[in-house]
């Protein structure tokens, strides 16, 4: 806890308790550490005070208590963020959003559903399959995390190839502003795209409390096939044939040999024995557009050198396909003791020269580095694996990391796909972006939360310290005297 | 030294302004013409050392949307910033300066069997324009508005630096989205110069399946048979006074079984032609031009109001939920005030509203071009930011801004 803090918090604390009720407050020092970290488990800060709001209203009296209070806050869904995004402040408060898991409208004429921050992705979709419609977005955790993290983090998923991210799914957010305001935020409203520049920001212009999701009609016909190659590159040429032959898959995926190891240790996907490589190819579509193109899709994998081709036959022979390929994360503790997962993003033609480069860097510094991507879109998640029983392994584990992503930033692409910053990765924006860029987008930050309590330290290397606007502000900053807690 | 000497020593193209370039009757009193971006950065310079307002220019083809500015010190025309800087075909991304027009853009990615899956409405639209007005047509029903299709995006800022954001990869979280900010920013936050979009192939097979629909119901209901049918059209069109249209785009076979599919679930009348039926992806005649969103069921209602505003009153809508209104010269300003509070009235009960894009100064000034602005002092905070000076195209957006 921070220095001179504690008193602070603890009249905070008595506040919230007035607001929610005591059980819905907590400040024992064992139940907070269950919200010591997010999906990111390397780091880790034990929050002040957690609360569990009911409603948008309590969410906004709770933001004006910390406002006034100027004390921190973070929101957090279901804490599966894998770049410490909802990881808490020992000064400040964590809100939880678990207990907003109501669905509040299904509207399907109008293709949308409203939804509160804490539903479960996979719920939605739950909820409108029987009308033949899903929620397209579908993040490896879809079936614990929640919509409102989703709009945090602006969540991908396999099919986001063909489908797009949660902001091109979002329709409108109810949020409440760091001012404890609630306000409507909407892509098609007149003004400013705000909704466009909050979907993605990582919580750090406020929390959503009510989200208007777009609803995708389910696809008439899905066909998945497994090619395996002998080498990433030969699965890499078939990538590149088949985007080159002008078709948008919904998916296409890569795993290489350790990644196929590990998976086989964990799950026994049975991927064809011998493998340097498996490319998961995923089309969906009307009937007579499926089948015409994967026939081609086939015909190209066995050109790049496919040994050998599965067609899943039904669902359950898609889902044991997947099903090396969704467990791949996890599997790799069977191989490895520890690991960071890096979300690097490339231009796809890279691909071939990167994965040449990570296996050299691999080589050099004999650390090993799992290969799984989303090769469609070039989105990288290497695994780098280390014992951290080891001394000066995690050290090691973490310069390869960081030396691939500074490949993916020398071929023209990203530090994160769709993990996001968080904290995790905060000190690389530097390489990609420069200190203009940065402060351009904090202008934003500065517009929301001048007084920088919502979220800090996520994002940014270097919080913006956004001054006086001549001429705009009459009379005192709002948040006068708090300032020093940059 | 005066601005126009300052301006001529950082940019090759500097003139006065002419009364025939005024935006919206404001005359500009220099017109700069910037080669590169660095050049465009120098020219903001300048004119922020001597406090200048700024409006861009790119074609003209939405210069009159929105309200006059306040001021125009300096137009700053993108039409030199005309390049296709990259179009990286392997990875479906190409990146255009803003004065390039959607066309050209077009005509050399077609080279490459790939698009950009923008309409482009008026002729000659550029990039940054069009981004600037977040424009789009028929095809927003599948691939959206410019929003979801801008993945990296180089401004000008109020004081003269470059800033960046996004990149050139179609999937990137890595810092805010000002790609998304900047669309339909009407040229108040900053000014645009270069943009990278995600691309689509061009598709092998198109066709349209026209159906003639008499009067609000059946319209809806031609639409809802389409939306929720498995045949995944591109666009999906209302267009005045009583056709609803679907584009089908693919594989040969596909289409043209999906396009078999779609006459049998519309029934005999439909019809499948290999061109877009007429108004297709045209904004409807008028001097009054509002733009609707709601959510696809108020299609009904909306067709209601229009009809009942005056006959012959043009509309094109798609499926997306949003359309564009017409109104006919002949209107008074207080017609126009009326229709319009008609159509707010019903759209916002669907959640939805109107914008007036343009019409006619005496009717203009009679009316509220964008409606009810649920977050307009954040939106003020963020343009405070961005332009604390507010010499931005002042006045030319919501409340003011």
């Amino acid at each position: 806890m921070v220095e001179g803090m504690e008193p602070v918090l603890k009249a905070l604390g008595l506040r919230l308790d007035a607001l929610l009720g005591p059980d819905r407050v907590i400040t024992d020092p064992v139940r907070l550490r269950t919200y010591e970290c997010d999906g990111l488990t390397n780091h880790r800060s034990t929050p002040g005070i957690v609360v569990l709001p009911d409603t948008a209203e309590e969410i906004a009296a709770i933001v004006r208590a910390c406002a006034e209070a100027g004390v921190p806050y973070v929101a957090r869904g279901s804490g599966t963020g894998l770049s410490g995004g909802a990881l808490p402040r020992a000064d400040g408060v964590l809100v939880v959003t678990s207990r907003m898991r109501r669905i509040l409208e299904i509207d399907i004429p109008g293709q949308r559903a409203v939804v509160e921050p804490g539903v479960i992705n996979l719920d939605v979709t739950r909820a409108v399959r029987p009308y033949g419609y899903y929620f397209a977005p579908d993040p490896s955790s879809q079936q614990i995390c929640s919509v409102g993290g989703n709009v945090a983090e602006n969540s991908g998923g396999a099919h986001c190839l063909k489908y797009g991210f949660t902001a091109h799914h979002v329709l409108a957010c109810e949020v409440v502003t760091p001012d404890g305001e609630l306000v409507e935020l909407s892509a098609d409203g007149p003004g400013y795209d705000l909704l466009g520049v909050f979907v993605g920001a990582e919580g750090t212009l406020g929390i959503t409390t009510k989200i208007t999701v777009r609803l995708t009609r389910v696809p008439e016909t899905v066909q998945t096939l497994l090619a395996a190659f002998g080498s990433i590159e030969a699965g890499g040429t078939a990538v590149s044939a088949i985007i080159g032959a002008g078709m948008v898959p919904a998916a296409i995926e890569m795993m290489d040999a350790l990644s196929i190891e590990a998976a086989e240790a964990a799950v026994r996907c049975e991927y064809p024995p011998g493998a340097g490589a498996v490319l998961i190819v995923e089309l969906d579509g009307p009937d007579a557009e499926v089948a015409a193109q994967f026939t081609e899709v086939e015909r190209l994998c066995r050109d790049a050198g496919a040994f050998e081709i599965r067609i899943a036959a039904d669902d359950a022979e898609r889902a044991l396909i997947w099903k090396g390929r969704k467990s791949a994360f996890a599997a790799v503790g069977r191989i490895s003791p520890a690991y960071l997962v890096q979300d690097g993003v490339i231009p796809r033609t890279a691909l071939p020269r990167v994965l040449a480069r990570i296996d050299a860097l691999s080589a050099e510094s004999g650390v090993r580095v799992a290969n799984v991507f989303h090769a469609g879109d070039g989105n990288l998640h290497p695994l780098v694996l280390f014992d951290d029983a080891e001394p000066g392994a995690a050290e090691r584990a973490e310069e390869v990391s960081g030396a691939i992503l500074d490949l993916c930033i020398e071929h023209g692409g990203s530090i994160t796909g769709e993990h996001g910053v968080g904290v995790d990765k905060s000190r690389y924006m530097p390489r990609m972006f420069t200190d203009t860029d940065l402060d351009t987008m904090q202008m934003v930050r500065c517009g929301f939360d001048p007084a920088g309590l919502c979220n800090p330290g996520k994002v940014f290397p270097t919080p913006r310290l956004c001054g006086e606007v001549p001429g705009v502000r009459k009379g005192p900053h709002p948040y006068e005297g708090k300032a020093d807690i940059f | 030294m005066q601005p126009l000497d300052a301006l001529a020593k950082v940019c090759g193209d500097v003139r006065t302004g002419e009364p025939a370039e005024g935006v919206l009757g404001v005359q500009p009193a220099l017109v700069a013409a910037p080669a590169s971006a660095a050049e465009a950065a120098e020219v903001m310079r300048v004119a922020a050392e001597h406090g200048l307002s700024v409006v861009p220019r790119g074609a003209e083809t939405r210069l009159d949307w929105g309200t006059p500015p306040d001021r125009c010190d300096l137009l700053v025309d993108t039409h030199r910033l005309n390049r296709l800087v990259e179009h990286a075909s392997g990875d479906l991304v190409a990146t255009a300066e803003a004065g390039l027009p959607l066309e050209t853009l077009a005509d050399r990615l077609a080279e490459k069997g790939q698009r950009l899956s923008l309409d482009v409405p008026l002729p000659g639209s550029t990039v940054g324009g069009t981004i600037a007005t977040a424009a789009s047509g028929p095809l927003r029903t599948l691939y959206g508005t410019p929003r979801n299709l801008v993945i990296g995006l180089t401004v000008v800022r109020a004081d003269g630096k470059i800033a960046r954001s996004g990149g050139k990869v179609v999937k990137n979280v890595a810092g805010y989205d000002l790609g998304r900010l900047f669309s339909g920013s009407y040229g108040t936050l900053g000014l645009i110069v270069e943009a990278t979009f995600r691309l689509h192939p061009v598709p092998a097979a198109t066709a349209w399946v026209t159906c003639p629909v008499s009067g609000p119901e059946e319209a809806h209901e031609a639409v809802q048979t389409v939306l929720h049918s498995p045949v995944a059209p591109s666009a999906l069109e209302f267009i005045g006074p009583g056709t609803v249209a679907a584009l089908l785009e693919g594989v040969p076979d596909g289409v043209a079984a999906r396009a078999g599919q779609l006459v049998k679930l519309l029934g005999d009348e439909a019809e499948i032609t290999e061109q877009a039926p007429d108004d297709w992806g045209r904004y409807p005649d008028g001097t009054t031009l509002i733009d609707v969103a709601a959510p696809p069921p108020s299609l009904r209602e909306l067709i209601g109001v229009v009809n009942g505003i005056q006959h012959g009153v043009a509309m094109t809508w798609s499926g997306s939920g949003h359309g564009q209104i017409g109104l006919p010269s002949g209107l008074t300003a207080e017609e126009v005030s009326a229709a319009l509070g008609a159509l707010r009235d019903v759209l916002g009960r669907h959640k939805g509203g109107a914008v007036v894009r343009y019409a006619p100064e005496e009717v203009r000034n009679e009316i509220d071009l964008w409606g009810p602005v649920p977050a307009l002092a954040l939106m003020r905070r963020v343009k405070d930011q961005f332009d604390p000076d507010h010499r931005l195209s002042p006045g030319r957006f919501v409340g003011g801004v």
